[in-house]
């Protein structure tokens, strides 16, 4: 369980997050939806604690993140993966290196092993026998795919996903939002996808939770937030020009 | 009037902003050497890639430097018929300060620049935020390495250098003033004393940390895209010439004083 409480964050003097809450519940996917710009990925980066909260906490596990010492929340984040909207692969290291940094930085397994879980990981997203390859030979979407298998490598409990099918074609972005699915299922993981594709959302979400205003606005299943009468999700959803989140814009 | 004071007060708050980041890098820099083991690996490719690399480019530079000083130093002491005392004031300029700070400026842009682009980029790409995702200390898998790397290969490039300049006044004074070879050798070797090469070492040490530290710490601070990462490459350079010069002149004078 993942639960998010009060927490703020404001950039100078730019409000992102104020005073946001939202529990994810263990081996579901949730999607957080909302705006370009709106803290999403703010969001995701606190979860990690890439960023820490101005005010407000954040519970991973039980564990109150916001107060543990580095060397803890090191411990924390290997039982956690997160794919970066670019991918954020290594441009020096190759393939195989990526997706096995975090065995070779942080377990004293022998290299065999991790070229064997490297494989496997590979494997796992499709991409089989590209270890040698280097990060600026592969596409957009191989880059994600590549992203998914090293954050997976390490057997993690939770994955987190910047926007996943942002800049690949419909293609690609579907054959994304299948491994998204098959890693949940397979992995049992649980899994929160930040996007603004709707398609995406409502095919690899258990739950959809809409961001607005640095807030949660609204959370539920996939099907209630399809039916929401709320008229700030149902502008968002249904992708309208006009509407309460573009006249609070304004 | 007014804005003009408004000017210099910004600036200075800039200024004492970027002093506090670099010595809270630097701090962390020197707690994760102490407490964590090094990454060997990555240690000697940056020590291949400061000293190595640098290796031709240093030996060039120093090689004209030694020219042109010794050819500067005659042009006065030929008025007073003294060119034979160009070896000491040749090895003695270049060993305390000419070869620590002409090596730390050729450094600075050479590889300082380059460190902090890639670092920028990194950022700016979200590599470094996947490091920290990936359990991994950017100052521990980033910044270690480059700066143990500086602290110990910029002294040796600058006794490389401090070696090429002085043969660089050999070649003016043996083959155009005529000066007998074992007597250029004896006076270069004999003017200097050990407290020269080593205030020239101390100096080409801290110079190192500063290039280190301010390479990675612009590349950290990086804003925006493509033209942040080229502005940060343009203020890493520009502060690590202002640093080094600023270091030289308070080192210059501290050991003037206390060590005439």
């Amino acid at each position: 369980m993942i639960e998010i409480r009060e927490v703020s964050k404001s950039f100078n003097s730019h409000q992102v997050l104020n005073g946001l809450n939202l529990k994810i519940r263990d081996g579901e996917t949730t999607v957080i939806i909302g705006r370009s710009g709106c803290g999403k990925s703010v969001l995701l980066k606190h979860i990690m604690r890439i960023l820490m909260p101005d005010s407000g906490t954040i519970f991973i596990k039980g564990e109150e993140i916001t107060k543990l010492k580095e060397k803890e929340m090191n411990r924390l984040r290997l039982k956690m993966g997160m794919v970066f909207q670019g991918g954020a692969l290594f441009d020096s290291l190759s393939v195989g290196e990526n997706v096995g940094f975090g065995l070779i930085e942080n377990t004293d397994l022998d290299k065999g092993t991790i070229a064997k879980k490297v494989k496997e990981s590979l494997e796992l997203v499709g991409l089989g026998g590209i270890e040698d390859k280097e990060p600026a030979e592969l596409s957009g979407g191989m880059r994600k795919r590549v992203a998914l298998a090293r954050a997976i490598c390490l057997g993690p409990e939770i994955i987190l996903y910047d926007e996943p099918t942002t800049g690949v074609d419909p293609i690609t972005a579907d054959s994304i939002n299948d491994l998204i699915k098959n890693t949940r299922d397979k992995l049992g993981v649980t899994s929160i996808v930040v996007t603004h594709d709707m398609k995406s959302a409502y095919k690899v979400g258990d739950r959809i939770a809409m961001m607005f205003g640095g807030k949660i606005i609204k959370e539920g299943l996939v099907k209630e937030i399809q039916e929401s009468s709320d008229p700030y999700v149902h502008q968002f959803i249904n992708g309208l020009s006009i509407g309460p989140i573009t006249e609070t814009s304004l | 009037m007014k804005s003009f004071l408004e000017y210099i007060g910004t600036e200075f708050i800039i200024f004492l902003d970027f002093l506090g980041g670099l010595s809270i890098l630097g701090l962390k820099t020197v707690s994760s050497i102490v407490r964590y083991p090094w990454h060997r690996v990555r240690l000697f490719q940056q020590a291949n890639r400061v000293g190595v690399d640098s290796l031709p480019l240093i030996s060039l530079l120093a090689l004209f430097q030694g020219i042109i000083l010794a050819l500067n130093t005659a042009y006065q002491l030929k008025r007073l018929g003294s060119e034979m005392y160009i070896a000491g004031i040749l090895s003695v300029s270049m060993v305390r300060e000419l070869g620590p700070v002409i090596t730390a400026l050729i450094l600075a842009g050479r590889v300082g620049a380059a460190i902090t682009a890639e670092i920028a980029t990194m950022q700016v790409t979200e590599q470094v935020d996947a490091l920290r995702t990936l359990a991994n200390d950017p100052v521990r898998y980033l910044v270690v390495p480059r700066f143990l790397s500086f602290s110990v290969m910029l002294p040796l490039l600058v006794l490389f250098a401090n070696a090429i300049g002085i043969f660089g006044g050999y070649l003016i004074c043996v083959y155009r003033l005529n000066i007998a070879s074992r007597l250029y050798t004896k006076i270069a070797f004999d003017s200097l004393l050990f407290k020269d090469l080593y205030v020239g070492l101390v100096k080409s040490v801290v110079f190192g940390m500063i290039i280190a530290l301010v390479s990675c710490f612009e590349g950290f601070r990086v804003t925006g895209g493509a033209e942040g990462v080229g502005k940060a490459t343009t203020r890493c350079v520009v502060s690590s010439f202002i640093l080094i010069i600023a270091a030289d002149c308070i080192f210059t004078a501290l050991f003037y004083f206390l060590m005439p």
